[in-house]
């Protein structure tokens, strides 16, 4: 049928429905669109040049990314010591010219230290026949956890206001102590160490910052003056000076004001200061929330006669928290690596743990330090990026607006 | 005009709503000057006007949205002032619809219609649940009640959002501008429900644009032009017997098309 544009037209049967051009799906389509169409244009000497820096540049940084990943894979896998049978110690991890077993020449893990100082570097100098109260605590954390990453877990609200409320208590029960008479004895926070520590603190400020925030940044946005300048003086107070600051102060100047005789105790002191440094960060993580809602939401939460902290509870926060779900993920990310800093004021959190344990003279032997920290990094690594892959997750099932 | 069903011209003698001398300020902006209106109950009252001309803030002003700054103003004889409790108790009793909806996004339509009966008015869920369905029913979309507003049109959500105020079973209902932000197709749909709201008796204050609602459901037209009350009268009267000029002006702009 001859089609004429200038004047009236009607169509009598649909165009037909055809699947797009092959080279624009699957991963050849992939790789057209990525790669292929950057480094193929030679339609002038701008687009050559171009292209050819591309094309260099693409196999430059496939080579390196190969040659740090084999690098890697190098050190603590192939290279790496497993074993030490005969409890040789610095020796199995040293090469011949430095007196040890190993060929001049070897570079690679030394994974029996990892093993030795395993102990130390979990619990610290807590009491080896206490342990099984970190392992108990750690053990109904774990399972908590667990439990309230399945969707359709039953009783899942019930198991998360436990762990948000009985569970603390009962840590701190188990951690510290109640005395001889029940069984458990008390256990003094300096022999506290390691990845215990690491978790007491991240924990303990994660937790409590969250609300904090919360109530600051609800208190920054008041009509009420006072409170409004209040939570921004504290706001503005906590994000000015820098962690470290805030861990000496606690540590060092704080028990200056304190009447004699009155101590507090130095990891308390500690988890104080990680929480409120935390939640300022966290009062402006959501305040930003608070102002991507629509006034309308406001407006249309009033008008049903909600009041102030219903239409807070019900309408507003549920919006705002998902909206920054992001930057509060972020935000518990960068704390739960701050706790590194605990090290400073004398606390052995896990990173302090793997210093002590890089000192030892017994296991002395140019590798010592560098398997100790990657195996730190490896954990604060897996921590940090499933909290990161939570969220995504979260953030995908929050998101009903885009449904 | 002629074709147009009129409805029976309600409103018994009980007055509802009264702003007296209503004064109220945006900056130093004089938005609402001298505004007197009574409403008595069963009336449905459409406010019709230029942009900017104030009609928007009296009507938020009978829930308090905004709060005004001289006057009195009664609303089923509570007196709208800085006390939040008599605030509250207004709000249970006005319903709003705006023009953007509102709806809550996080809360599927069912849990948008229950939220305020349940938490405002302790009713119970399952009682809740019933009335929030039979009203989606009235605005025909029970079909749509586990969905969320996002999965809507507009308007659909607008009918959504007229049932959500309805849930609260309130004696006066405002509406603001309900169609101003819908595609033409669906104008119609919202108006319907709007008409048979109004058939029931319910008390309704609507600022609007169209005019052949206007002629169809108001008992009075009233014409806002910067920030004062300057004609109303019975709807018949307005349309044909405008007396201002200014109302003159604003219809020849509103019918021209």
């Amino acid at each position: 049928m001859k089609t004429d544009h200038s004047t009236a037209y009607v169509r009598q049967e649909d165009a037909p429905l055809l699947p797009p051009p092959r080279n624009e799906t699957g991963i050849i389509g992939w790789f057209n669109q990525n790669i292929l169409s950057l480094i193929n244009d030679f339609s002038g000497i701008g687009a050559a040049i171009r292209s050819v820096l591309m094309a260099v540049g693409t196999l430059a940084i496939l080579y390196y990314s190969a040659h740090i990943l084999w690098a890697l894979i190098d050190f603590a896998i192939i290279e790496a010591v497993w074993s030490d049978p005969d409890e040789l110690k610095r020796v199995v991890c040293t090469t011949e010219i430095a007196g040890g077993i190993q060929h001049n020449g070897w570079h690679g893990a030394c994974w029996p230290l990892a093993t030795a100082k395993m102990k130390f570097l979990i619990y610290g100098a807590y009491p080896a026949e206490e342990l099984w109260r970190v392992n108990i605590t750690g053990l109904v954390l774990i399972i908590g956890l667990v439990c309230l990453m399945f969707d359709r877990m039953p009783y899942r609200m019930h198991i998360g206001i436990s762990m948000l409320t009985i569970f603390p208590v009962f840590a701190y029960i188990m951690l510290v102590g109640l005395g001889d008479w029940i069984g458990l004895p008390y256990v003094d926070t300096r022999d506290w160490g390691g990845v215990l520590v690491t978790l007491v603190v991240a924990l303990t400020g994660i937790i409590a910052s969250l609300p904090l925030g919360v109530v600051l940044a609800l208190g920054r946005q008041s009509n009420m003056p006072a409170v409004r300048y209040l939570c921004t003086g504290f706001i503005e107070f906590w994000r000015g000076i820098p962690l470290i600051t805030v861990l000496f102060m606690a540590s060092v100047a704080l028990p200056l004001f304190l009447p004699t005789g009155v101590t507090i105790d130095n990891l308390l002191r500690a988890l104080i200061g990680v929480t409120l440094f935390a939640s300022a960060y966290m009062a402006e993580v959501i305040r930003g929330g608070l102002q991507a809602i629509d006034k309308g939401q406001y407006e249309a939460a009033d008008a049903l006669g909600l009041g102030y902290w219903k239409s807070m509870r019900l309408i507003i926060l549920p919006q705002a928290l998902t909206y920054v779900i992001p930057g509060i993920v972020n935000t518990f990310i960068g704390l739960f690596k701050d706790t590194t800093l605990v090290a400073i004021i004398g606390l052995f959190d896990l990173l302090g743990a793997a210093q002590a344990a890089i000192n030892d003279a017994g296991w002395s032997s140019p590798v010592q330090a560098i398997t100790l920290y990657l195996l730190v990094a490896t954990f604060y690594f897996i921590c940090c990026f499933v909290m990161s892959r939570y969220s995504m997750r979260l953030e995908r099932k929050l998101d009903r607006s885009n449904r | 005009m002629a074709n147009n069903a009129k409805l029976k011209k309600q409103g018994s003698e009980e007055i509802v709503i009264s702003m007296n001398g209503v004064n109220k300020w945006f900056g130093s902006f004089h938005v609402l000057r001298d505004i007197n209106l009574n409403v008595h109950k069963g009336e449905r009252i459409i406010i019709c006007g230029p942009s900017g001309s104030g009609k928007s803030t009296v009507i938020r002003c009978l829930n308090a949205l905004e709060h005004h700054q001289g006057g009195d103003i009664n609303i089923l004889g509570v007196t709208l002032d800085n006390n939040v409790h008599n605030v509250e108790t207004v709000r249970r009793d006005v319903g709003m619809v705006f023009q953007q909806f509102n709806l809550f996004p996080h809360l599927s339509i069912l849990e948008n219609c229950i939220l305020a009966p349940t938490w405002v008015k302790k009713m119970p869920r399952a009682e809740a649940v019933d009335l929030a369905m039979s009203l989606l029913e009235r605005v025909k979309i029970p079909e749509q009640a586990h969905k969320y507003p996002g999965q809507l049109s507009g308007g659909q959500q607008q009918r959504v959002a007229i049932a959500r105020a309805l849930c609260m079973q309130p004696e006066i209902m405002l509406f603001d501008e309900p169609t101003s932000a819908l595609d033409p197709e669906m104008i119609k749909e919202v108006l319907d429900v709007m008409v048979g709201l109004a058939e029931t008796g319910m008390t309704m204050i609507c600022v609007t644009h169209e005019m052949g609602f206007a002629r169809k459901v108001a008992d009075r037209v009233i014409f806002m032009d910067e920030g004062q009350i300057i004609e109303q009268n019975e709807p018949e009267a307005f349309f044909s017997k405008p007396k201002s000029d200014r109302t003159k002006l604003f219809l020849s702009q509103v019918l021209s098309h």
